[in-house]
């Protein structure tokens, strides 16, 4: 009857998002008066996860499982489901979970819902907050399935740190031929620069910049603040920058801490893709521009002035706040 | 090669979202109705494989009657034949389920949806129909190629990219870089004559079972106001940063 909560990793490490997802499953086992079990792949150390509340963790290490692949993590977290009975299964909102969700919902009869944002209002049945249109509106799901599978929105509930013993377990999942029908390939991943995804802080900008030779302002702002870089829409299309970049209803989502617009006047497609994040600053020349209607702070001004002043100042309040 | 791109019928991106009956409907007054932006670069990628590669492309939608106008538009966009199944999609398990019986039916190869629709934000119909038929399944899709029965895809993951291969029959959850924002096509005058001689089959759905149900809605609670800082003034915005919203 354990809740069950995928606890995803990268190259063996957890994640922020991890120990969010391994906070909320515990939230949701304690509704319930039940306990946590998460499931790892490949992962070494998995002592930390005590610390977010779960009780017991099955570990799985396999070498077929080394890179993600949607229909074999699927599989897998399923068989850990049923193994523990659990009729709540919970994953991030990450683009791997994303993918592997629906192909879990089916193999589990379970009725999921994605971009969830608290605790269920209800238990039984499962009935969860979650967003939809985009974030202009909330959307309230009941579930009707015996099993639930619910997809976390990142930086929706935090970290929520509760310390008891955890046990471990090694778990050794059957894996199918259909488990790989696809193959990964090739990867091709920064490995040094901060993701959209993982970001604390994104620095983002727009069309007033005026070309692609002028983001040298915005990369340098993103090192200062360990951010990621990204970019509207028009500029992903005009090829000023990778389409990987872009941010807004057809692009990437962002639910950062602080999001930092420069140059982007604000259109309803763009503040849609970017609201979950918490803070919201914009820098732009036009003071009628729609995003300072969305914003939380704001500078009028023209943005090459603005930028490399406001940097330089930056990086003397890193020096003297680190 | 049969190709079956999924079509959903949702509100243009610009709409004001707004909701009736006691916060449990979506106020669709004064809505423009549009073809999903997600399945519109797929749209456009099947077209593709029809001019440079003989595909047959069906288009299908879950819904009512209102939702027709949108396939024709696929339909003059250049879409073979559309079907629609006639019931109110529902949840994303039984919009999928309706899809499956389809593409069973039909022996398609390729199904190709877009990674969400700008409504309800599932996400989960292209990889539950994908589970439901055995399918392989390829999601957040930005390039497709296809070499007999051989597929190339290159999909978005955090922070980069990854190319897979798989083999037909696949599914795609598709979004923009399928193709790019300039090679999206408006249906001309021919196509939008054309599309009306072309068959719009109306389908019956199979069951009605659902797994999740839309209870009700809510809009976010309405935004403060900026605060506006001078530019000659950059320590205030720092200063706010950190000791006020407490980000850096």
């Amino acid at each position: 009857m354990s809740v069950l909560v995928y606890v995803e990793s990268e190259e063996g490490k957890f994640k922020k998002t991890s120990y969010e997802v391994a906070s909320y499953a515990r939230g949701v086992a304690d509704m319930m008066s039940t306990t946590v079990t998460a499931v790892t792949i490949g992962v070494d150390d998995n002592s930390v996860l005590a610390n977010y509340g779960v009780d017991k963790v099955l570990k799985i290490s396999n070498e077929k499982l080394n890179t993600f692949n949607a229909a074999a993590y699927a599989d897998v977290i399923h068989q850990a489901a049923k193994k523990e009975d659990s009729k709540v299964v919970i994953v991030s909102s990450s683009a791997n979970a994303k993918y592997l969700a629906p192909l879990l919902a089916v193999q589990l009869e379970a009725g999921y819902a994605s971009n969830v944002v608290a605790l269920p209002e209800n238990a039984s049945p499962i009935k969860v907050k979650r967003t939809a249109f985009t974030n202009k509106a909330f959307n309230f799901t009941e579930i009707t399935t015996a099993v639930s599978l619910l997809g976390i929105s990142k930086n929706a509930y935090g970290l929520k740190e509760s310390s008891a013993p955890a046990t471990e377990e090694a778990f050794e999942p059957a894996l199918t031929d259909a488990d790989f029908s696809v193959n990964v390939q090739s990867v091709d991943k920064a490995k040094d620069k901060v993701t959209i995804a993982d970001a604390e802080i994104v620095v983002s900008g727009g069309r007033g910049l005026k070309g692609p030779e002028n983001w040298g302002m915005i990369e340098e702002m993103a090192d200062i603040l360990g951010a990621a870089t990204a970019c509207s829409k028009p500029v992903s299309d005009m090829g000023w920058r990778p389409h990987g970049e872009h941010v807004g209803q057809t692009g990437k989502p962002v639910a950062s801490n602080l999001y930092i617009a420069v140059g982007i006047s604000g259109a309803i497609q763009h503040l849609a893709g970017i609201n979950a994040s918490k803070v919201k600053v914009v820098i732009n020349s036009d003071p009628e521009a729609p995003f300072f209607k969305a914003a939380d702070y704001g500078v009028v001004g023209d943005a090459f002035d603005i930028v490399p002043r406001l940097n330089e100042k930056l990086k003397e309040f890193k020096a003297n706040n680190s | 090669m049969k190709i079956l791109v999924c079509i959903s019928h949702v509100p243009d991106t610009t709409s004001k979202i707004n909701f009736t009956s006691d916060n449990t409907e979506f106020d669709t007054n004064g809505v423009q109705f549009v073809i999903n932006p997600n399945d519109e670069f797929g749209l456009t990628r099947a077209m593709w494989f029809k001019e440079k590669q003989s595909a047959t492309v069906d288009v299908i939608n879950v819904g009512g009657p209102e939702t027709e106008p949108t396939l024709r538009k696929a339909l003059a966009i250049g879409a073979d034949g559309a079907i629609r199944i006639n019931t109110a999609a529902k949840d994303g398990y039984q919009v999928a389920k309706e899809l499956s019986k389809v593409v069973k039916d039909g022996a398609y190869d390729l199904i190709i949806a877009g990674r969400e629709s700008i409504d309800y934000n599932g996400g989960m119909v292209p990889g539950m129909l994908a589970a439901m038929i055995g399918a392989s399944f390829v999601n957040t899709c930005i390039s497709l190629e296809i070499e007999g029965d051989k597929a190339t895809a290159i999909r978005e993951i955090d922070g980069g990219k990854e190319t897979v291969t798989a083999s037909l029959p696949l599914v795609i959850g598709g979004q923009k870089g399928l193709v790019e924002e300039s090679d999206l096509r408006i249906p001309n005058m021919r196509g939008i004559m054309m599309a009306r001689k072309k068959t719009l089959n109306v389908v019956e759905p199979e069951g009605d079972k659902i797994e999740t149900k839309a209870v009700s809605f809510e809009k976010p609670a309405p935004k403060g106001q900026v605060k506006l800082v001078s530019s000659d003034n950059l320590d205030e915005l720092i200063n706010l940063l950190h000791n006020e919203a407490k980000v850096i």
